[in-house]
């Protein structure tokens, strides 16, 4: 049975992969900086883990820069999205132009 | 009867009121002379400066001590170099020729030519009062040295008016015509200068200008400041004693260049000199010159000569019946003239006065006046004495004058008697005696007592002046001490005719401390007028206490060791706020490399993903504005970065806010640029 379920896990992985690589590169710019970003508030949750929460108010504004960003980088990806057909009425801005600004703005 | 000694008491009283507190002046005696020789003689044997040697050795003149010979050769060198080189300063030469006058360095016939024309020339140019004043007395002491000279002055009137012209019409010069500042040092050196162009001029100058002189030195006087005391002086930026005696230098030659006589009213003059004995030794070396200076002007002037009456001691022992001296002398200790001491009268602390009009005797041996007899009513205790000074009928040529009336503060000392002290244990209620014992004061007692908490201990005794009037002493305790070295210090009051302790042993429990046990009993009776002040031991007592209860005070568990309490207090250890545990440095740094890891990937990837800047505008209107627009948020991320370095937060939001508009415009125009460049593309 392990073999079925890692072998099942491996194809699950390469297909994900597959449908992935075909994404525009503008949303994969978008997760990469999204990933980034995630990653450097865990390595500050780390450091906090290990060394003590002495300057409280740093660690809380940095974790949550990182993570804020990261939400506003996502809400970007959702509205640029062009297979995403629900957003297109709901945005302030249809243009593409307008979106991203904002986005800059926000961040 | 009745009514003539109220209002003669009255009298008394009010004028006491009016009248100076009560003080006495000493003239110069040796103690200055000794003081003088520290002040003035220098430990390597020269001078700083010629005013320096000139000051020193004046003083060293008028004391009459003489060290000439240790002084004059390193002195004399620099007075010869000064008088002998032409560019010397007129300061300089004029007080090179100072010294040379009481050094004698040079003398006789050779005198100096360019200095006199050096000097002559100074007196004609002058425009500042101290070029005036150095040129005219170095002419002056030119001829008083240099026998062979004859110096006048030219034109003498118009140097006397130009000198003259610096006066001002509060009695204060100025030292410059320019400079509106006014002093009343700069009066004293201006009498000195007018009296030099006096002496020195060919012809009389003319009376009216004299005349215009003396009223200035009267309204002078008018500006005089006066102590409690009676002493008088005069007060200026270069203080009382500088400014006190170049005043009176000025004076005493401005009078004796001048044939008519100066009239200076006599109490000031006295006053004058009671504040320059009132000085005392002083420290400083000008002090000293100008205290010895101007005392030496008083003691010989042709306006008046001050007196001083002194009292040697100012205590009268009516055990010993020695007489009272009094000493009367010229400011600098010299003989006084012929005249007569009086005691006024002798007020008593009550203020009526003891004895009326006594003549004092003079001893011509020791110069002093004397009082030997005094009347039976001389009791104990502190008067103030009111000497009269009066001048015999030859001495008045000379023009001394004294103060009108020297009160001088007086304590009169004796034996006082003691008489029925005893030492008596009461039972507290009823107050009848349970032992009573008689005390010899002089002696030291054995007297053994023994009492309990619900007794008393008396103490009484009577002191009785030499006339036999009740005597209330300053200071008169009782001590009692425990064997444990605790002490309890009680005052004997004196009621009426006696002096009595009570105490009452039942309200002393607290404060005894609840400690039973033999005390030693000591008696303590001391006054200033009082001769045989005693410290007698009396005795023991044993006193039986009840048991200390629960809440009572301990008694001080150590001797108090009366000096303990100046002694250092113990340490105080502060708290501090403990800080906080930090990280150990390289750790942090390691966390910092690693959280610039992400970025570094990230843009990695970005490059891995093949991120172009193609549509960067090309045109230059756009490219500016986009450019601009990166530059803006590339200030924007710098400014976040000096805010977490170095700025607080309002710079830094008023620096976002400025930076936010700016943005605001350029990225519209960024935007609709772009716009436009994307509909072009749609439709072309």
């Amino acid at each position: 049975m392990v073999k079925s379920t890692s072998k099942d896990a491996q194809d699950l992985f390469r297909s994900l992969h597959s449908a992935y690589s075909a994404t525009p590169t503008n949303l994969k710019i978008i997760d990469l900086y999204v990933v980034f970003a995630v990653f450097t508030a865990l390595i500050q949750v780390a450091y906090m883990a290990l060394v003590g929460s002495f300057p409280f108010n740093s660690f809380l504004s940095g974790v949550l820069s990182c993570v804020g960003t990261a939400v506003l980088a996502v809400c970007l990806r959702i509205q640029v999205n062009k297979e995403n057909k629900e957003f297109k009425h709901k945005t302030v801005v249809t243009n593409l132009r307008g979106i991203v600004a904002m986005f800059v703005i926000a961040v | 009867m009745m009514a003539r000694c109220l209002a003669r008491f009255l009298v008394s009283l009010l004028a006491l009121a009016i009248c100076n507190a009560a003080s006495v002046s000493h003239p110069i005696s040796d103690s200055h002379r000794s003081a003088a020789l520290d002040v003035f003689v220098p430990l390597d044997g020269s001078y700083k400066s010629l005013e320096e040697a000139y000051e020193a050795l004046k003083s060293l003149e008028i004391l009459g001590i003489d060290k000439k010979s240790d002084l004059s050769s390193g002195t004399c060198e620099n007075v010869v170099k000064v008088l002998a080189s032409p560019s010397s300063a007129l300061k300089d030469v004029f007080y090179a020729l100072s010294v040379n006058g009481i050094l004698k360095c040079k003398t006789g016939e050779d005198v100096p030519k360019d200095i006199v024309s050096k000097l002559q020339a100074g007196a004609k140019d002058a425009k500042l009062l101290l070029d005036f004043y150095y040129s005219i007395r170095g002419l002056v002491l030119v001829k008083e040295q240099f026998s062979g000279t004859d110096l006048t002055l030219g034109d003498a009137e118009a140097i006397f008016r130009s000198v003259k012209a610096l006066s001002q019409s509060d009695g204060r010069w100025r030292y410059s015509s320019n400079n509106a500042e006014s002093s009343t040092f700069a009066a004293g050196l201006a009498f000195e200068t007018l009296a030099g162009v006096i002496s020195l001029a060919p012809s009389e100058i003319d009376q009216s200008l004299i005349q215009t002189v003396k009223t200035g030195i009267l309204k002078l006087f008018d500006s005089i400041q006066k102590y409690d005391d009676g002493t008088f002086y005069f007060d200026g930026s270069e203080g009382p004693i500088s400014t006190t005696a170049s005043v009176i230098r000025g004076l005493t030659s401005f009078a004796a260049s001048e044939s008519t006589g100066l009239n200076l009213p006599g109490d000031k003059i006295v006053g004058l000199a009671k504040f320059f004995l009132g000085v005392g030794i002083p420290g400083d070396a000008k002090d000293f010159f100008n205290q010895i200076d101007a005392l030496a002007c008083l003691e010989d002037n042709r306006f008046s000569v001050p007196l001083i009456l002194s009292l040697p001691s100012t205590v009268i022992s009516l055990t010993k019946k020695e007489p009272l001296k009094v000493k009367v002398s010229t400011v600098l200790g010299s003989k006084a003239p012929a005249l007569s001491v009086k005691l006024a009268e002798a007020l008593n602390s009550k203020g009526s006065s003891v004895i009326n009009n006594q003549e004092l005797k003079f001893d011509a041996d020791s110069a002093t006046y004397f009082l030997d007899s005094f009347p039976k009513n001389f009791d104990v205790g502190k008067y103030t004495f009111v000497f009269e000074i009066l001048l015999d009928e030859s001495a008045n040529e000379k023009g001394y004058i004294t103060e009108a009336q020297t009160k001088v503060p007086i304590a009169a000392t004796g034996a006082i008697g003691i008489e029925n002290a005893e030492i008596a244990v009461l039972d507290s209620d009823v107050g009848s005696i349970e032992s009573q014992k008689k005390l010899d004061l002089t002696k030291d007692g054995v007297v053994s007592l023994s009492a309990n908490h619900l007794q008393k201990l008396r103490l009484s005794f009577q002191l009785t002046t030499p006339l036999g009037l009740v005597f209330k002493p300053h200071q008169a305790f009782l001590k009692l001490k425990h064997e444990s070295q605790v002490e309890h210090i009680f005052l004997v009051k004196t009621y009426g005719k006696k002096a009595e302790l009570v105490l009452d042993f039942l309200g002393l429990v607290e404060k005894l401390y609840y400690l039973s046990g033999k005390y030693e009993i000591q008696l303590t009776i001391g006054d200033a007028s009082m001769e045989n002040s005693l410290l007698s031991n009396i005795g023991h007592i044993e006193l039986d206490l009840p048991e200390r209860p629960e809440k009572a005070p301990l008694p001080p568990l150590h001797p108090t060791d009366p000096y303990s309490r100046y002694g250092p207090k113990s340490e105080i250890s502060h708290i501090f706020r403990v800080p906080e545990k930090l990280p150990a440095k390289q750790l942090s740094l390691i966390f910092l490399g690693l959280i610039v890891l992400p970025f570094i990937a990230f843009l990695i990837g970005l490059t891995r993903l093949g991120v172009n800047i193609k549509s960067f505008p090309s045109s230059v209107g756009a490219a500016t504005s986009a450019l601009l627009f990166h530059g803006g948020i590339g200030a924007v991320l710098l400014l976040y970065v000096l805010f977490w370095l170095k700025l607080d937060l309002f710079t830094t939001l008023k620096a976002l806010s400025l930076l936010g508009v700016f943005l605001l415009f350029v990225g519209h125009r960024t935007l609709s640029n772009l716009a436009a460049a994307s509909n072009k593309l749609k439709s072309a």
